[in-house]
């Protein structure tokens, strides 16, 4: 099976399924004449086959996935497939998941959104409501508080991909109202200093944010990449906090309340809080710090030898990304990777390095640099400050190693 | 119209710096929330005790009801039968720094009105928002006497709740409001 240096198997593990497909035989058979296959040969489908498109057949095999099991399929993961896409936008179907009590199906006509606490005007708006606001655009990413489960190297497997070991991250183009706007509406009483933000699912998710946050960039989203929101994600109404961890972002956002102290709820108590060696736990640690990892080659891929791009995301929620660096030995040497534009604050960037791999094993890694001078950490740094127990958080530096044969896999 | 409005809206937004300060503006989108409209949302209790509702329950009438709406997922007595680690509730008290941490609510949880706040929104899993206030009292009573926290007579209203001293109240520090 194993082809020459010109076609990478990437390409056909792209497809997932279509191995056995046309371009396959007919590459099969070197030097034989282009054939002239059967789709130049007749029409094609109708234009009002598909009144919303899905990606091609050939593409079925790059969806979602949990990296594990849980007790509960509502309380699982579902992680984006890094290593098939391209550029920084996560296509809404494949945007990843983590619900708290599953999917629910809102009523955007019996949606409705409570503004009210420390406020002088406590309102109740509907999404036509909300719809008549100034509306805002912006990308950014969205990352799990517990993407890439790298503090103890226990259960880490050599064979995960890089949407197991980082796929809890998507970006998009998010459109809403900014939250400053309808704050303003019903008038913050002096004294207020954090909100608190619910969700209409099952588990009513709470968690508490800084006000400050909230009249700096948060966003009450409606749109994603053009089109409303899926349900998934919060359909039809989400709270978007730049550079928060994700869970922090409520989704079926149903209800503001201000007030002058956290919460304490239970979801920034008993969860998503970091262990450190001492025993006592840091908590409202929000920001997703500066972290990369090279999406391609990357762990489940056979690498053929000759020219190959090392292409990869990096992102910080503390604002853009100033530089990443790779190396292809280990970490001995760094070369600067080039940076694809656009490069926007608390959004994915796409880096760059052309490399030729000569075929023998050796071990990938990047290095992110975030517009604060922040630098990802090693591992060993990293837990050698908060301990092996944080959960959350991670961003050290990430290694593939690669196998003589081509084989690429985690490195630990 | 939707010119005037944006106009109107620029006017008003004047900018970045604008957003840090809002202005007291009324764009008159939105309806009154009166207290008797809000009511049936405005569940949230805070860390302190604040917004518990009147109302009490027992461990005793806990224990009954952990037994049927509980158990099945968190085990009989918060531990053994447990679906996962994740999902016990007891024991672990004294682990945080050691090198096999286990986070219950006795161990890990700071403060025991969050109990409340937590079992009213979001349990049973298979029926939330089902249960009345007092019997929500009566379950997080009884999760805290699986931990040893209250004794098995004790009664559990918005007072006593909010008393009870949970292991780990100082174990956390929180990150500045600078690094937030």
């Amino acid at each position: 099976m194993r082809r020459g240096p010109a076609l990478p198997r990437r390409t056909l593990l792209q497809g997932g399924l279509t191995l056995a497909g046309t371009g396959a035989a007919a590459a099969a058979t070197p030097g034989a004449p282009l054939a002239i296959p059967e789709w130049t040969r007749e029409q094609g489908a109708s234009v009002l086959a598909a009144p919303y498109g899905s990606p091609s057949p050939h593409e079925r095999g790059v969806v979602r996935r949990p990296r594990r099991s849980a007790v509960f399929p509502q309380t699982l993961s579902c992680n984006t497939p890094l290593q098939h896409l391209h550029g920084i936008i996560t296509p809404n179907g494949l945007h990843f998941i983590r619900d708290h009590a599953g999917t629910p199906d809102v009523d955007p006509a019996q949606h409705r959104l409570v503004v009210h606490g420390m406020v002088a005007r406590p309102l109740i708006f509907t999404m036509d409501d909300l719809l008549r606001f100034p509306s805002v655009s912006r990308l950014h990413f969205l990352e799990c508080a517990g993407n890439t489960p790298f503090w103890r190297t226990g259960a880490i497997k050599a064979t995960w991909t890089a949407q197991d070991t980082h796929g809890l991250l998507s970006c998009a183009e998010w459109t809403g109202v900014r939250l400053a706007d309808v704050l303003a509406e019903v008038g913050v009483q002096p004294g207020a200093a954090w909100l608190l933000a619910e969700g209409a699912d099952a588990a009513a998710l709470t968690r508490s944010v800084p006000l400050e946050k909230a009249l700096d960039d948060a966003i009450l989203a409606y749109a994603q990449n053009g089109e409303r929101l899926r349900p998934e994600q919060g359909y039809p109404l989400r709270l978007l906090l730049p550079g928060y961890e994700g869970n922090t972002n409520i989704k079926w956002l149903r209800r503001i309340k201000l007030g002058d102290a956290p919460w304490e709820t239970r979801e920034e108590t008993s969860r998503y809080t970091e262990l450190q060696p001492d025993g006592r736990a840091r908590q409202f640690g929000f920001v997703m710090e500066v972290k990369s990892v090279i999406t391609h080659p990357s762990g489940g891929e056979a690498l053929g030898a000759g020219y190959c791009e090392i292409s990869g995301l990096a992102w910080s929620g503390r604002g853009r990304i100033r530089r990443v660096e790779v190396s292809t030995d280990g970490g001995a040497t760094w070369r600067d990777a080039a940076l694809q534009a656009p490069v926007l604050d608390s959004c994915l960037t796409r880096f760059r390095l052309p490399w030729h791999w000569q075929g023998e094993a050796l071990v990938l890694q990047s290095r992110a640099t975030d517009e604060t001078g922040a630098v990802q950490p090693t591992r060993a740094a990293l837990v050698g400050k908060q301990g092996e127990h944080a959960e959350y958080h991670y961003n050290a530096i990430h290694a593939w190693r690669v196998a003589a044969d081509g084989q690429v896999s985690v490195a630990l | 119209m939707r010119c005037s409005r944006l106009i109107l809206a620029a006017l008003l937004l004047g900018g970045p710096a604008a957003a840090q300060e809002p202005a007291n503006r009324d764009l008159g989108i939105g309806v009154p929330a009166t207290p008797a409209m809000i009511a049936p949302w405005n569940i949230d209790v805070r860390g302190d005790g604040k917004g518990l509702p009147p109302g009490h329950g027992s461990v005793a009438e806990g224990e009954a009801l952990y037994a049927t709406a509980c158990a099945s997922c968190h085990g009989k007595d918060g531990v053994h039968g447990a679906l996962s680690p994740a999902l016990r509730l007891a024991g672990g008290i004294g682990t945080l720094a050691s090198a096999k941490p286990e986070r219950t609510v006795g161990s890990y949880w700071p403060y025991a009105p969050t109990l409340f706040d937590y079992i009213r929104r979001a349990m049973p899993f298979t029926a939330p928002q089902s249960l009345t206030d007092d019997q929500v009292y009566a379950v997080a009573g009884y999760v805290l006497f699986l931990n040893g926290l209250v004794p098995h007579d004790a009664v559990l209203d918005a007072r006593s709740l909010a008393a009870v001293k949970m292991p780990n109240r100082d174990g956390f520090r929180p990150v500045p409001p600078a690094d937030r």
